[in-house]
């Protein structure tokens, strides 16, 4: 460290004030040193690429908050770390979630084509086939799902937040959608099929089931994400209402629910895209199949989860001359459906939250 | 229409906690009370008694009688929501229904209610409320646009035309210029004048001044002591509460010896 010469009194505040501090260049000069260094090692070594650059990102993590440390003290390095550390999780985050959607990109977008997308495996042996059935089912059983879930949800979190007030009914409700949401998703599966065992007897697959056990887990999502929601609602807004001469249960649907219409479909869209990747469940009670079916409350029913699981599980013969068996092909592809449906309902999910949010700009 | 208010022997609790204790008082129609008095003494907690927006709060009930024209408030058999669409109420903080447009918010009073308006009509209670609230001319051209959109004062003014586009008998103001500029409590107080014609008015406000300058009968509430349930030490025409007050700890409080 560096010392700090002695101002006389006067000129003290002036130079309390203006302290040295690192030239702009210096970020780009640490990255350049500590990317030469780690290449270096690298060389000697003999590292591979992924290996270079996470010790050029120590390197430099290090070596900018040190140097800065020298040249203009402990605060201002301080900063300096913190900002470092906060751009590295940030990559670090951003890392699986490039790779992952790259790697899909890679091996599934090959696979996709109009027959991919029209046809099921009905009598399909080797090549070709596709995952029509395994997307109508998935659409469907959702679609199902979050008809039963939406409802039960929202007005469960109404009865909460509006009408509960913390009672010993609301308080109870509360404790048991939080364990719910901590319930394994195959504890659903097995709940749904026991239920429509002794209902239907057993050996009993439907897709309808499948919605049941998926409905269990995006209620709670459903219930947690309305109530924050609506209780971030302003009382104003309810007591401006009631001073109207406005009824408890319009003020309710025509004022609190419209102001927060935005967040409550975006939480629902994001309920849905939890549940719609949901293997277990389904594998248990909507099982497979190789043919479309359209009917949610008779025959088995497949989803796109399940469709993966079962190709990536069973993917076919090796071709004569060699590489992979048809079903991989066909497994990467659905994956990459199933990501690009979950991407078009977050953002159909933002644009609705963006239509109904509340208009609160001043330009004219 | 205006309608005089009675008040005999109210208490009001928040569960066990009473906040005010025995009020007394008879609100004129057609005129304009203030009460005043220190922080946290049952001025806005009593306001809210007189249409029923009190027991919104969970525990909140009262005990004692609230009379408006013949009708006691408090009766089993008054529907509360019928009462605040007679006695409408103008809060601290403007709230205009963030979701609507300026015209949705005047009339969101029939509108909430689901009551079919014909499009004539409707455009005829947005224009008269409006220029009640003396809003119309700088608002006319753009009713379409988001009530979040107008500046403090011009909010505060709309939610006075959205409260009487319902033409109500009373009109309670609680510290409605307490989050104003000057010159928008100047236009809110002559608003006052002119509604004082048509309507009773109580308004609640920590300006002195204020009161003095738009009451006819002013309310003086204080606490004994921190803990107590506040009281109303003092109910008189304004000018006499102004000049020559009955009680030693209204002058006090007036002349700004404490409080």
């Amino acid at each position: 460290m560096t010392t700090t010469p002695i101002e006389p009194e006067l000129t003290g505040i002036a130079a309390g004030l203006a302290a040295p501090r690192l030239p702009r260049i210096a970020v780009i000069l640490t990255a350049v040193l500590a990317l030469a260094v780690s290449g270096l090692l690298a060389l000697l070594l003999g590292w591979g690429i992924i290996a270079l650059l996470v010790v050029a990102v120590i390197l430099f993590d290090i070596g900018l908050p040190v140097w800065s440390r020298i040249v203009e003290g402990a605060r201002y390095a301080a900063d300096r770390l913190t900002t470092c550390l906060v751009y590295t999780s940030f990559l670090v985050v951003l890392v699986p979630l490039v790779w992952l959607i790259g790697l899909v990109l890679k091996n599934g977008l090959s696979a996709i084509s109009v027959e991919f997308l029209t046809y099921s495996m009905r009598g399909v042996v080797g090549e070709g086939g596709g995952i029509y059935h395994a997307l109508m089912g998935t659409l469907l059983v959702t679609l199902a799902t979050a008809i039963i879930s939406v409802p039960i949800g929202i007005f469960a979190a109404i009865y909460l937040v509006e009408y509960g007030k913390g009672n010993r009914l609301a308080r109870t409700t509360t404790f048991l959608v939080d364990v719910m949401t901590g319930i394994p998703s195959i504890v659903a599966g097995l709940f749904a099929l026991s239920l429509f065992v002794i209902i239907f007897g057993p050996a009993i697959r439907i897709g309808f089931a499948g919605s049941v056990a998926l409905s269990l887990l995006m209620i709670p999502t459903v219930v947690r994400s309305t109530e924050e929601m609506l209780r971030l609602v302003p009382s104003d807004l309810r007591e401006a209402s009631y001073a109207l001469g406005i009824s408890k249960w319009r003020t309710i649907v025509k004022v609190v629910l419209p102001t927060a219409v935005g967040g409550i479909v975006t939480g629902v869209v994001l309920a849905i895209s939890r549940v719609i990747g949901e293997t277990a469940p389904l594998l248990v009670v909507a099982g497979a199949t190789d043919s479309v079916n359209m009917n949610l409350f008779s025959g088995r029913m497949m989803t796109l989860p399940v469709y993966i699981f079962q190709q990536y599980s069973q993917p076919g013969i090796v071709p004569h001359d060699g590489g992979d068996p048809p079903g991989y092909a066909r497994a990467w592809g659905a994956a990459l459906v199933l990501i690009v449906l979950v991407m078009l309902l977050n953002l159909i999910a933002r644009i609705i939250g963006k239509i109904f949010a509340p208009k609160t700009d001043r330009r004219r | 229409m205006a309608k005089s208010i009675d008040v005999s022997d109210l208490n009001i609790y928040y569960g066990d906690f009473l906040a005010v204790e025995g009020v007394n008082m008879t609100i004129r129609a057609k005129a304009v009370t203030a009460f005043i008095g220190p922080s946290g003494c049952g001025k806005s907690t009593f306001l809210r008694t007189l249409n029923r927006m009190h027991e919104v709060i969970p525990g909140a009930r009262v005990e004692g009688k609230v009379v408006v024209s013949g009708q006691s408030l408090y009766d089993s058999s008054v529907d509360p929501v019928a009462v605040r669409r007679q006695i409408g109420m103008v809060f601290q903080r403007p709230n205009p229904f963030p979701t609507m447009s300026i015209y949705d918010n005047v009339i969101a009073g029939s509108k909430l209610n689901s009551k079919r308006l014909k499009k004539a009509d409707a455009d005829a209670i947005v224009e008269k409320s409006l220029r009640g609230a003396n809003l119309w001319t700088e608002v006319k051209d753009r009713l379409s646009k988001p009530g979040m959109g107008l500046s403090g004062g011009q909010q505060q003014r709309l939610c006075i035309a959205r409260a009487i586009a319902v033409e109500p008998d009373v009109l309670l103001m609680d510290e409605p210029c307490s989050a104003l500029d000057p010159i928008s409590t100047a236009a809110i107080e002559d608003l006052i004048q002119e509604l004082k014609s048509e309507y009773t008015i109580v308004i609640v406000t920590h300006n002195m001044q204020q009161a003095a300058r738009v009451s006819d009968d002013t309310g003086f509430f204080n606490l004994k002591a921190t803990g107590e349930p506040g009281h109303l030490v003092e109910f008189n025409p304004t000018t006499k509460m102004f000049t020559n007050p009955d009680e030693e700890s209204t002058e006090a409080y007036i002349s700004g010896r404490f409080g």
